[in-house]
């Protein structure tokens, strides 16, 4: 069984923190995603995981194991590294190899697993050939084939495909997706960008600042996010934040954004809200997509409004829109036929429902 | 998840040292152990020049312990910097150095130049060509100069022979070629993007030379100053075979030849005059170690 | 028409390379061939005797030793060379960053004083009556040794200070090499399972062989015409024993003022230099191709 377990691991460089104490569980054959912005120390916690950095204090356990004193080649991992480390002076078989080989490994048998990963990941004709004869697409796979003959009990990943251009990585995420349903290895894999994650993963780690912020699966983190962080971290274009109150008014509980904005709360919702009415540091979040053009028929909890857009932006198939409420840049995401057009106003709709209520000083989404 | 979800577990149990770390302060450790052994081994000479450049010679006859100074005396350093053959010496290499320095900049640099950025036809040929002839040795070419200046003295009645002045003739073949190489190797790493916008703010080439490419590659010229003043100032079998007389001797050939008369070796002396001997290198190298090394990782060949 | 000649690119390119050339070809290029005409003359210069002088230096005795004592002298020097930089360079390599430039320093300081003075330092410390060395020994009660008088510990002598001097260069660039092996192979072969020595064999060897080959390549042709060292410390002796081509081609030439013998004698490291520069050239060309 490979599941992996981190408990209160913790990682200081001299006297800098770079992971603080973080707890996490990872069931067998899961494809966890590490994701956060540089520096939360995802690549430092997958590195310790490898056993490439030591753990400063807590356990790390794969498979039911503490493996903090047992060297890389014992912990039966792999690791896929984000400039592929391919040894440059030796072909792809040999490289697939190496490890193998070290073991004494039978060499029909080494045939047998280098020419099986080979096969899945389709650079069987690339065998006999060099690193630097191979593109950046085809070096990832010879380093992922590296790590699948290995036949481990845990992947890891870190950032493989930061240094692909743009359409290359979305290839090659799809690729990583179908190599993990073949396979059915655990797997942890560490990116900066929100968009692999939520594609890619069972379960997303968001860390910030060497703490993990929220763990759940992307639909989860999406629709309820727990922290401002999380909240504004995932998804793209980011979450609108507008500073805001709360007020009591005929029908409950109003929050208000300017002057011209305000409307009310989701029924559900004013129970949770209501000990909030008096707070001064509360922020309104609601996700670009939720910022609409305004139809004919108004359902509930959608609440009509109209601004003049700074900027738009047309991306084929919808039309970004840019304005002010509050001081604050907010963007929305409208029909590319509904006429938006900068510098004029356009009615818009905001789709209450997916509100979100943070509290500003802790972070805290109420 | 993220709180802890075994309430049963105990807390966390400090780790024990990791044995990786241990490891590692292991191999530190004998990697200190060996670093200091070498540096015994690399510093026992100089150092030991000037323990016994600081004993009279009434203490070096004595065979006391060679390896402590028991009455230091600067007698040995004042005598020979107050000594005019010494001092002649000491002169003529100055010269002959920082001439030939000046001299090996002013072709090496303009043919780098030429080679590494002006395409035309053989020039990398004649780069690698020229790299070649470092590797005829000052060995092999001593004794055909030697009759060829015999000749030219015999022809143009001009002494060649026994006068220091040789050496400036002499000493660029051993600078220039090594000087050109660094500094090719500095001016190719100069993007091509740097000639192109110069061009366009209408710069012709002898002004990109000098407005862009010499403070560009300064590090080199240094690199290749200090490679250039190193190897005249050290120089031996030129001046040996080319000088003989007292006044036309340079620093290494004079503390060779006359410090040692006869079968009296004074070596409190000997031992003073080739520590002031190493000095002015070993001085530009405390200060310029980096541009130092640079030369040399540049292909340098000495040794 | 001469205008526009001159301002073309090439020849002021050419130009520029002149005062280069000229040097090259008239004190570099024409004495090396003259000395091969040299080779052919008689003691006085006056008759062409052909290759008279090659053939008493055949059946001299002397000679031969001079070839072996040369060649044992550059391939043991160079070896040892290449193993202590390359032991050394990694010593380095292993010290946090911070302090390795004071260990580099250090290391380096053989190669910066100029060689005649670091061999009279030798010299002294291999004085027969006054040897520092001596005085260790026979303090903890070996014997002394016969540093230069007795022919084996002559070379030994020789070869050492010759290693003492030409180490450094070796670290150096062992060293350079050394820090141009990604990080990233090392954890890598970490994770597939190589022992320290395994990544020594499979990861640094095979990455750092051009810069291993071409400075022993580079050392072999240096040390092999190494004038300094065995002229200072022993000048050949003792009896000749120590004598390289370059030392013994001196003294025949100049001290001996038979310049055409002494011609000859040096002639003969051109087929090494010869056999060296190909190999250097063959890897230069191989490395522009690759690059």
């Amino acid at each position: 069984m490979a599941e992996v377990t981190l408990r209160q691991v913790t990682k200081n460089y001299d006297e800098t923190p770079a992971v603080r104490g973080i707890d996490l569980d990872i069931a067998d054959k899961e494809f966890v995603v590490l994701v956060g912005p540089s520096g939360c120390g995802k690549s430092t916690t997958l590195r310790m995981i490898a056993g490439l950095e030591d753990v400063t204090a807590g356990d790390i356990l794969v498979g039911g194991t503490v493996v903090n004193d047992v060297p890389p080649k014992d912990r039966d991992i792999a690791m896929v590294f984000q400039n592929y480390a391919l040894y440059p002076h030796m072909t792809v078989f040999e490289n697939m190899s190496f490890g193998l080989r070290l073991k004494k490994v039978a060499k029909s048998e080494i045939r047998a697993r280098v020419e099986n990963a080979a096969r899945i990941l389709d650079i069987s004709a690339l065998l006999e050939r060099k690193p630097k004869q191979l593109s950046g697409g085809q070096r990832q796979r010879v380093a992922m084939g590296r790590a699948i003959v290995r036949n481990p009990k845990v992947f890891l990943f870190d950032e493989p495909l930061s240094n692909l251009d743009a359409k290359l990585r979305v290839q090659m995420r799809i690729e990583i997706k179908r190599v993990h349903q073949k396979v059915r290895t655990t797997t942890i894999y560490v990116t900066h960008d929100q968009v692999e994650a939520m594609t890619l993963a069972d379960r997303v780690v968001v860390m910030n600042d060497g703490l993990i912020e929220q763990v759940g699966a992307p639909n989860d983190l999406y629709h309820t996010p727990k922290t401002k962080f999380v909240a504004g971290f995932i998804g793209s274009p980011a979450m609108n934040f507008v500073p805001c109150k709360l007020e009591e008014r005929a029908g409950g509980v109003h929050v208000r954004l300017d002057e011209n904005i305000a409307f009310p709360v989701p029924s559900g919702r004013e129970p949770r809200y209501r000990p909030h009415l008096h707070r001064s540091d509360l922020l309104f979040g609601l996700r670009p997509e939720h910022i609409l053009e305004r139809r004919s028929q108004l359902e509930p909890n959608l609440h009509a409004f109209e601004s003049v857009l700074e900027v738009t932006e047309p991306m084929g198939m919808e039309t970004l829109v840019y304005f002010l409420v509050n001081g604050r840049e907010v963007c929305g995401r409208v029909n590319p036929k509904a006429g938006a057009q900068a510098g004029a106003p356009m009615k818009l709709v905001a789709d209450l429902n997916n509100m979100h209520l943070i509290d500003d000083a802790s972070g805290q989404v109420l | 998840m993220t709180a802890s979800a075994h309430a049963s577990e105990p807390a966390f149990r400090p780790t024990r040292p990791a044995s990786m770390r241990r490891d590692r302060r292991r191999v530190l450790f004998w990697s200190y152990v060996f670093l200091i052994i070498f540096v015994i081994f690399f510093l026992t000479p100089p150092i030991y020049m000037l323990i016994t450049s600081l004993k009279t010679s009434a203490e070096i006859s004595a065979a006391t312990n060679p390896w402590w100074v028991f009455a230091p005396t600067l007698q040995n350093y004042v005598e020979l910097l107050t000594s005019p053959v010494y001092l002649t010496f000491f002169r003529n290499s100055a010269v002959v150095s920082v001439v030939v320095v000046i001299i090996s900049i002013l072709v090496s640099i303009p043919a780098a130049f030429s080679l590494s950025r002006m395409r035309f036809w053989g020039s990398t040929t004649l780069a690698t060509g020229v790299f070649l002839t470092y590797l005829i040795p000052d060995t092999l070419l001593f004794i055909p100069m030697f009759k060829i200046f015999a000749y030219l003295h015999e022809v143009t009645g001009i002494e060649f022979i026994n006068h220091w002045w040789v050496l400036i003739i002499i000493y660029p073949t051993l600078t220039i070629p090594f000087c050109t190489w660094i500094m090719i190797g500095y001016f190719s790493s100069i993007p091509k993007e740097l000639d192109e916008a110069a061009l366009m703010d209408g710069a012709g080439y002898l002004q990109t030379l000098t407005k862009i490419f010499i403070p560009v590659a300064l590090p080199g010229i240094i690199a290749a100053t200090i490679f250039a003043f190193t190897v005249s100032w050290a120089q031996f079998l030129y001046p040996l075979a080319f000088t003989t007389s007292a006044d036309q001797l340079v620093l290494p050939v004079g503390i060779v030849t006359t410090l040692i008369k006869g079968d009296v070796f004074n070596w409190g002396q000997i031992m003073t005059g080739a520590l002031l001997g190493a000095a002015p290198p070993l001085i530009i190298y405390a200060f310029l170690m980096d541009y130092y090394i640079a030369g040399l990782t540049a292909g340098a060949t000495k040794g | 028409m001469m205008k526009k000649f001159l301002r073309r690119k090439s020849t002021i390119a050419f130009a520029m390379a002149l005062p280069l050339l000229i040097i090259i070809a008239s004190l570099v290029i024409y004495p090396a061939f003259y000395s091969m005409y040299l080779a052919t003359l008689n003691k006085s210069m006056e008759h062409f005797v052909g290759l008279d002088n090659f053939v008493f230096l055949f059946k001299r005795e002397t000679f031969w030793m001079v070839v072996k004592q040369s060649v044992i002298f550059a391939v043991s020097a160079v070896f040892f060379k290449a193993l202590i930089g390359f032991f050394v360079a990694h010593f380095v390599h292993n010290v946090p960053s911070r302090g390795q430039r004071k260990w580099r320093g250090m290391l380096l300081v053989p190669w910066v004083i100029p060689p005649a003075m670091s061999t009279l330092a030798w010299l002294w410390l291999f004085d027969p009556s006054y040897s520092a060395f001596n005085w260790i020994f026979e303090n903890i009660g070996l014997d002394g040794v016969n540093w230069l008088g007795n022919p084996y510990w002559a070379r030994f002598a020789v070869i050492l200070v010759n290693v003492w001097v030409g180490a450094p260069f070796f670290l150096i660039m062992y060293l350079a090499a050394l820090k141009s092996v990604p990080e990233q192979l090392y954890e890598a072969a970490s994770i597939d399972g190589a022992s320290w020595w395994q990544k020594l064999w499979f990861i640094t060897l095979p990455m750092m062989r051009n810069i291993i080959a071409i400075t022993a390549l580079f050392s072999l042709i240096v040390t092999f015409a190494n004038f300094d060292i065995v002229r200072v410390l022993t000048n050949g002796g003792p009896v000749d024993q120590t004598h390289v081509f370059a030392t013994w081609a001196f003294q025949l030439g100049i001290a001996s003022s038979d310049i055409p013998l002494g011609a000859c004698v040096s002639l003969f490291m051109l087929p090494i230099l010869g056999f060296a520069a190909i190999f250097i050239l063959r890897d230069i060309t191989q490395r522009g191709n690759e690059a």
